[in-house]
């Protein structure tokens, strides 16, 4: 199995944070995984991305042209990458501020209301752990134990009751995958 | 042993402390700023000094200061501000200092921009200071390399007594992924006999300098210098290689480049085009002898050289291959880098051109 992901959207929507914890699922289940940031001055207010790679291989080149999943958080993300997302690959669309649809139709769209869907949960900061859900249903390539567990070790303390909210709004993205 | 998912530059600074770096002089640049933030959390803990200098001229000064009392000295920056280093660096290099200076290259020339970057390979493997002088530079193309190489760095300063250079992009910088912290082979160093650390019962003073005012003096200091180069060359030179012993095209690249030809060599061979790569580990000493070998090959047509920047290692290619096979070039300057798509085609265009 082999990943190349774009995880995309405004600075602040979390997209950097959906790719860490993909990459570090991914390890904690024994495969090779990299995550490079965008960075630069496009971060300040623009669009910032994330380029990630899980392989059961290691992995040679860190950055790709053709992603085969695209995670597009706002519409310039979705604008900017739809073409290059390979035949046959998925875009999953923040359906709560991209009122457009995925053009292509050579590639699975998979439409998920994170901010509606973290709203309802009472916190808007979750939306991202929702478009997470969704892309471990849709794609199954990691399992919901390990993002659990990394749950766990994340927040501690205090904070530990973040872990339920974490979950259910795993749970709510996936259930957008159904019907 | 577990694997640990780590950011480039964070993993550098571990690496160093690991290494047992005494003391850390830096001044911020973008993409290696997570070094110093890094060391400034975690130096002290470690029972080691931080400071954050005035200036990249301060922060080399201080890494000779310490360099000359015996301490393990290191500093790291980003291409201008390793300019502002060069005349620190050729320094170390006369009176025969060690310390480990860290390269996380952006694009220029001048100020340039924060995106990854080779273009400062001649300034690394020529010395970018006044001076018949070499640095080691150690090329990594991953963070697991990187981790390795800073903490050998250290061993191999203290050995040749030389500042070695560990010269990433800001891509490796940036970049996270995971590693394994394992016991890197140690060297068997000298007692630093040499360092102005106090009289400590000698009869004499220690005096660490780089000036030498007697030209006969000064011309032997230059002799025994280039014998430590000499045999740096003969003993440190380090690369990997795939796919080389029936490759039709040769792709040379070495660090975050290298890791894309990976990607493109195996793609290629996928297509059956006889693709392989030789990838320097160290930039200075380069891989000459062997590279030279591989392209003496009867069935290698050409090679391609892949870098970071408008050409500069190519010349080393030139240089080591005496040009016995057609060489052609594939750069992404100014904090751009290639694809494996680009480096693809740039490889079947060459082959083509040759055959």
């Amino acid at each position: 199995m082999k990943k190349q992901i774009i995880i995309s959207g405004f600075g602040g929507q979390g997209v950097m944070s959906i790719g860490k914890s993909l990459v570090e699922a991914a390890v904690d289940e024994g495969m090779h995984a990299t995550w490079v940031p965008s960075y630069g001055p496009e971060m300040r207010g623009g669009t910032a991305n994330c380029s990630v790679v899980l392989s059961d291989e290691p992995v040679g080149s860190p950055v790709f042209t053709y992603p085969t999943e695209l995670i597009a958080m706002n519409l310039p993300s979705l604008t900017k990458f739809e073409p290059n997302v390979v035949a046959g690959g998925t875009i999953f669309v923040n359906s709560s501020i991209i009122s457009q649809k995925v053009e292509r139709t050579d590639v699975r769209a998979v439409y998920v209301p994170c901010d509606a869907i973290a709203d309802q949960l009472g916190n808007k900061k979750v939306s991202n752990m929702v478009m997470l859900g969704a892309y471990i249903a849709a794609t199954g390539a990691l399992k919901e134990e390990t993002i659990r567990h990394m749950l766990v070790e994340m927040f501690t303390g205090p904070k530990a009751k973040l872990v339920e909210l974490n979950m259910k709004a795993l749970e709510e993205g996936a259930k957008c995958l159904e019907g | 042993m577990e694997k640990e998912l780590w950011k480039g530059n964070e993993a550098i600074a571990e690496a160093a402390i690991r290494a047992g770096v005494n003391c850390f002089f830096g001044y911020p640049i973008t993409p290696q700023n997570e070094i110093p933030e890094y060391m400034s959390a975690h130096l002290p803990e470690a029972g080691g000094v931080f400071v954050q200098s005035e200036s990249e001229l301060a922060a080399i000064n201080m890494v000779y200061g310490a360099a000359s009392s015996g301490m393990r000295a290191m500093t790291s920056s980003s291409s201008p501000g390793v300019s502002l280093k060069q005349e620190g660096i050729s320094y170390m290099a006369g009176a025969e200092l060690p310390g480990v200076i860290v390269n996380m290259m952006r694009g220029g020339p001048g100020l340039g921009t924060i995106q990854p970057s080779q273009c400062d390979y001649f300034q690394a493997t020529r010395g970018g200071g006044n001076g018949d002088y070499r640095t080691m530079v150690l090329a990594p193309c991953n963070i697991q390399e990187a981790v390795d190489m800073t903490q050998e760095a250290f061993d191999l300063a203290d050995l040749y007594r030389m500042p070695v250079v560990v010269l990433g992009d800001g891509m490796i910088g940036q970049m996270m992924e995971p590693i394994v912290w394992h016991d890197i082979p140690k060297r068997e160093l000298p007692a630093k006999d040499w360092a102005a650390n106090g009289r400590r019962g000698r009869d004499h003073n220690n005096f660490v300098t780089s000036l030498r005012m007697d030209a006969p003096d000064c011309e032997e200091h230059n002799r025994a210098l280039q014998r430590k180069y000499d045999l740096i060359s003969q003993t440190e030179v380090r690369w990997e290689e795939t796919d080389t012993a029936d490759c039709e095209i040769l792709i040379a690249a070495y660090g975050t480049p290298a890791r894309i030809a990976s990607s493109a060599v195996e793609e290629l061979r996928a297509k059956g085009v006889k693709a392989g790569l030789f990838r320097p580990k160290t930039v200075w000493p380069f891989p000459s002898k062997r590279l030279a070998e591989i392209a003496g090959q009867d069935s290698v047509k050409a090679i391609l050289v892949v870098e970071m920047s408008m050409g500069q290692m190519v010349e080393d290619v030139q240089l080591a291959t005496k040009c016995v096979k057609p060489i052609g070039f594939h750069g992404r300057p100014g904090g751009m880098f290639p694809s494996v798509e680009g480096i693809m085609e740039e490889a079947e265009k060459l082959l083509k051109e040759v055959q």
